[in-house]
């Protein structure tokens, strides 16, 4: 590159060129023309993902306050698949549901950056920038389809309570800085190991601040209200995108603010953390039981999955974090891998996740069925797939930091969100379909989605050693 | 005869994976290749258990032979210790025999009666097999868990979709049930791991390793119950039954042979494979209350099935009643207990498979199961009525027939325990000829009390290949115990030694430390290498 010093930036610069092009596309799009925006949008994120590759072990850092740790470059890794995927699931239902197709790429695009800038960056404003950026973008998504009501209702609820859940992780940096004089991570640190201020007041109103901040990012409970209204408002592809790759951005900026700077204070925070992580577990799998809707299942289902995040982040040890990154891989491809089948059996008029809408999927489109199986056999934690060696990675960590109780309770809701997964699995394969239209074919790209997310989903079961590595060297750099 | 150089445990879990496999690359328009398929699975399912039945022939049986035999390991996820490793003893190499000898009999006890998707349920019954074999071969627990695992999905589907009309509410039941047991063993198998490294600095599922480790009291206590827990589901035993009812009932013919046959074995083996040695000071300690469930269930479940209605129930509460036993010979943990144990698994899988799938066979052709349709079927199907006869001989434990070697090497290994258990275990021999032998009288001695009995078919060919061998083997291992005593010999006498240098617990450690708070951290206790 030109100057060492940029090295940090380029994965997300690649991205936000990648996110220009695409806004310029659209600008010179006439009427009617049909411009292969998507493949902006891949060369960007593969650049991004090159970028990743060659930045690894380098340990960069630009301008003092982004880094391009291991850490940070494998959450970059697991954003661009999550960016990859999308597109490819997107090819087919853009056109299908009407979506401008230049915009749609940018936000997408912008939203990346604004993900990858947050597990990059290392100082607190920083993170808050980068959560807003990506914040606007997947707002504004979420409310892409201007003649729905659902989906406007949806953006703005999800906008009004980020506003507000942002505010308050702005004022937890403010206390912060109160107290340290600083808001760049490692000097924030420092000061609070240096001065023992544990017990200070102003930094457990901080420290709680955020936490509200990065829970309602991550939707944890009992900050979670507003996503099952989003999800189900949002177009399905979005959906999948900011549950993956919102989700993976926030906790791997929670991951990376409450273990550095926060860690001295880790006696404090635990508790409290703990609590949350039990409540987000029980509410989103038990709550979850009770939904007739896919994506609003998926939902709860994506609210428990943020509690098994908090468990590696409460384990606080090196085999938690680096669960927490095999995690976040694995459920990306999963996830995305789900709502990407929701979405490609929508069609404009009828967004297709109702339940009975599955009634008889094998019939009528048997390998989408198989793959949906495996996605949610991943999703409820069976082997031979990736959730189940996520989870027991978690769960490892759990055990192995003593938190006896929290795995065990952690467990015993997976058990639980089984029921509602194989509640789908009963739909496809045992009940017989009525009579609704059969949804659409799929097309071949988005089916090569699909199969990647599934091979994907199946090699991270089977041979997950190699990720396990790599997830293991991505710790090793950073705190 | 001996096999070398191959990989022959990884080929006979890959066998029927890659059958299929194959079996989903076929395509099967509208059931165009229904025979197919079903030829396919049975063909594989065959191979099989000639590979097992070779792998039974270069077994070396006698005492001077390694502890587990055909070991292969490869390293699988290093960080964790956690590896390929399968290797095989005697216990492993019967239940291995049971499995591949079982899949085809239950491929062919569906032959017409599944009709529809019939690809699919080659595949779910080939799965399930390759998952089987796999969790009796594992000696490492994660792959063991893996595949314990594993077993619940084609299983699940199987009662799901090919089961009759309460299917959706038995799998459901049957999933939940049995993994909220595993995944309490999941944890323990997490903390043992996590106490290896405490000890060792490195973690290991190695079960050879897990064997060696002292894990303290406290723990053990919890650890032990969670695994048991998760077998005792799977035994069933008493009060943790209440899913195998449903699931058998509303499992078809081949899903209730394997169910019964097969994978209530899972837990027993993994009482004594896992439970028992890997936890001896509590399972020593639990082992009275063990029995004590255990002769409950006996007795419960031989009562329970005395009063049912329908056939299918019958035999299933009759599983309860069989499986006791073999928990109460895991129990008494002597050589002849042991033993017992081991032999009526094998028993109680070839005869109560055969049990299902004669009552699979009347269901057939009548649509019902129920007690009171029947009657005076002698004189209509008497070949059909001779195989049931020799099948309900060989459950109730008729000497000459396999169920009687089994309950009374469990009985005498009980008594010579403790003999007020075996005084109530005894009541469970006579219950289980009344119950079985006031069935055979209802359905088949008599006159013909239904007019639709009339003309019924006797045995067709398909069946008879069902059934007959199911016979021959059920007089063969009553005639000639030895044959099947004898590979597993040395494998019960080393269960029963690791045991004997082993003092019971004092039970009320575990709760005791609960009620102390959080125990201290687990290093300081543990000492590698204690034990043999």
């Amino acid at each position: 590159m030109f100057n060492s010093a940029f090295d940090a930036v380029v994965p997300m610069v690649c991205v936000a060129l990648a996110g220009l092009f695409a806004l310029l596309a659209e600008a010179f799009r006439a009427k009617g023309e049909r411009m292969p925006i998507g493949g902006l949008a891949v060369i960007g994120l593969l650049g991004a993902g090159v970028a990743s590759v060659l930045l690894w072990d380098r340990n960069a850092s630009s301008f003092g306050v982004v880094t391009a740790d291991n850490f940070s470059l494998f959450v970059n890794l697991v954003l661009v698949v999550v960016g990859l995927l999308t597109v490819l699931f997107s090819s087919q239902t853009l056109e299908r549901d009407g979506l401008p197709v230049g915009e749609y790429y940018a936000l997408v695009l912008f939203g990346l950056v604004g993900m990858m800038l947050m597990a990059q960056a290392t100082d607190l404003l920083l993170i808050f920038l980068a959560l807003e950026t990506m914040s606007i973008a997947v707002y504004v998504l979420t409310g892409l389809r201007r003649d729905q009501t659902n989906a406007t209702e949806a953006a703005f609820k999800y906008f009004l309570l980020g506003a507000f859940a942002s505010s308050f992780f702005l004022y937890g940096i403010a206390f912060i800085y109160g107290v340290t004089g600083t808001t760049h991570l490692e000097p924030a640190g420092a000061a609070i190991a240096a001065q023992s201020m544990a017990a200070n007041p102003m930094l457990l109103i901080a420290v709680g601040l955020l936490i509200v901040g990065f829970g309602f990012k991550i939707a944890a409970v009992p900050f979670h209200m507003w996503s099952p209204d989003a999800y189900e408002g949002a177009p399905t592809v979005v959906t999948g995108f900011m549950s993956t790759g919102v989700k993976a951005a926030a906790v791997a900026a929670f991951a990376r603010v409450f273990l550095s700077a926060l860690g001295p204070m880790v006696a404090d925070w635990t508790p409290v953390l703990w609590v949350i992580a039990v409540a987000t577990m029980v509410v989103g799998t038990v709550v979850g039981v009770s939904q007739t809707s896919l994506k609003r299942m998926l939902a709860y289902s994506s609210i428990a999955h943020a509690g098994y995040l908090l468990v590696a982040i409460i384990a606080a040890n090196d085999m938690g974090k680096a669960s927490l990154l095999f995690y976040l891989a694995s459920y990306a491809v999963t996830n995305l891998g789900a709502f990407g089948v929701i979405a490609l059996l929508g069609s404009r008029e009828h967004a297709n996740d109702d339940l009975r809408d599955y009634a008889g999927l094998a019939r009528s489109h048997p390998a989408l069925a198989l793959l949906m199986t495996v996605f949610l056999l991943s999703l409820g934690g069976f082997p031979p797939t990736a959730g189940f060696i996520a989870k027991w990675y978690t769960f490892s960590a759990a055990v192995s930091a003593g938190y006896y109780g929290l795995a065990i309770i952690g467990m015993l809701s997976s058990v639980v969100s089984v029921y509602f997964y194989l509640r789908i699995v009963v739909m496809m394969y045992m009940s017989e379909r009525d009579a609704r239209p059969v949804p659409p074919q799929i097309s071949g790209l988005a089916m090569a989605g699909l199969v990647a997310s599934v091979l994907a989903v199946l090699y991270l079961g089977v041979l997950p050693a190699q990720m396990i590595a790599w997830a293991e060297q991505s710790i090793s750099t950073i705190f | 005869m001996m096999v070398t150089g191959v990989p022959i445990l990884t080929l006979l879990i890959a066998l029927p994976i890659v059958g299929s496999l194959l079996l989903l690359a076929l395509p099967n328009r509208d059931g165009a290749k229904d025979q197919t398929m079903r030829l396919g699975a049975l063909a594989i399912s065959l191979v099989t258990f000639l590979l097992s039945l070779v792998l039974w022939a270069s077994f070396d049986q006698s005492a001077a032979a390694p502890a587990f035999q055909f070991v292969e390991r490869h390293s699988w996820i290093p960080t964790f210790g956690i590896e390929y490793y399968l290797g095989l003893d005697g216990i492993s190499l019967m239940l291995v025999v049971l499995t591949t000898f079982l899949t085809p009999i239950a491929l062919l006890s569906g032959w017409e009666g599944i009709h529809e998707r019939v690809k699919e349920f080659s595949i779910f019954m080939l799965l399930l097999e390759a998952a089987l074999i796999g969790v009796f071969l594992s000696l490492d627990l994660f792959l063991f868990y893996v595949f314990w695992d594993v077993v619940l999905i084609p299983m699940y589907f199987l009662i799901g979709i090919w089961g009759y009309d309460q299917r959706l509410y038995a799998s459901i039941k049957f999933l939940l049930y049995t993994m909220a047991g595993s995944v309490l063993m999941l944890v323990a198998i997490i903390g043992t791991a996590w106490l290896h490294q405490q000890a060792t600095g490195q973690y290991s599922f190695d079960l050879l390793k897990l064997y060696e480790l002292r894990v303290p009291d406290h723990l053990q206590y919890w650890f032990f119950l969670a695994f048991a827990v998760a077998f005792a589901i799977k035994v069933p035993l008493f009060p943790f039954h209440t899913w195998l009812p449903d699931a058998h009932v509303q499992a078809p013919t081949p899903g209730s042979v394997i169910l019964a046959g097969v994978m209530l074995k899972m837990g027993a083996y993994g009482l004594l494979r896992f439970a028992f040695p890997m936890f001896p000071e509590a399972a020593l300690a639990f082992a009275p209350l063990l029995a004590t469930l255990s002769v409950i269930a006996i007795v419960y479940g031989a009562l329970v099935a005395m009063v049912q209605p329908d056939m299918k129930k019958l035999v299933a509460y009759s599983s309860v009643s069989h499986m006791g036993f073999v928990v109460l010979g895991i129990a008494a943990m002597n050589v002849q207990g042991l033993q017992g144990a081991s032999y009526q698994m094998l028993a109680h899988g070839v005869s109560t498979g055969g049990l299902f799938a004669l009552v699979g066979m009347l269901s057939d052709r009548r649509h019902t199961r129920l007690i009171s349709e029947f009657g005076g079927l002698k004189s209509v199907m008497p070949r059909l009525t001779a195989a049931f006869l020799i099948i309900t001989l060989a459950s109730v434990g008729l000497p000459g027939m396999n169920g009687f070697i089994g309950e009374f090497l469990i009985l005498l290994g009980a008594f010579r325990w403790e003999p007020r258990f075996v005084v109530v275990a005894g009541l469970g021999v006579i219950l289980s000829a009344v119950y079985m032998l006031w069935l055979f009288q209802r359905v088949y001695t008599g006159p013909i009390t239904n007019p639709e009995n009339r003309h019924l078919k006797d045995l067709s060919v398909r069946e008879w290949a069902v059934i007959g061998p199911l016979c021959a083997i059920s007089i063969l291992m009553g005639v000639v115990p030895n044959l099947f005593l004898a590979p597993m010999e040395p494998a019960v006498t080393r269960i029963v030694q690791r045991m004997e240098s082993r003092e019971p617990m004092r039970v009320d450690a575990g709760w005791r430390s609960w009620f102390a708070g959080a125990p201290a951290p687990a290093a300081a206790r543990v000492n590698a290498g204690e034990g043999q």
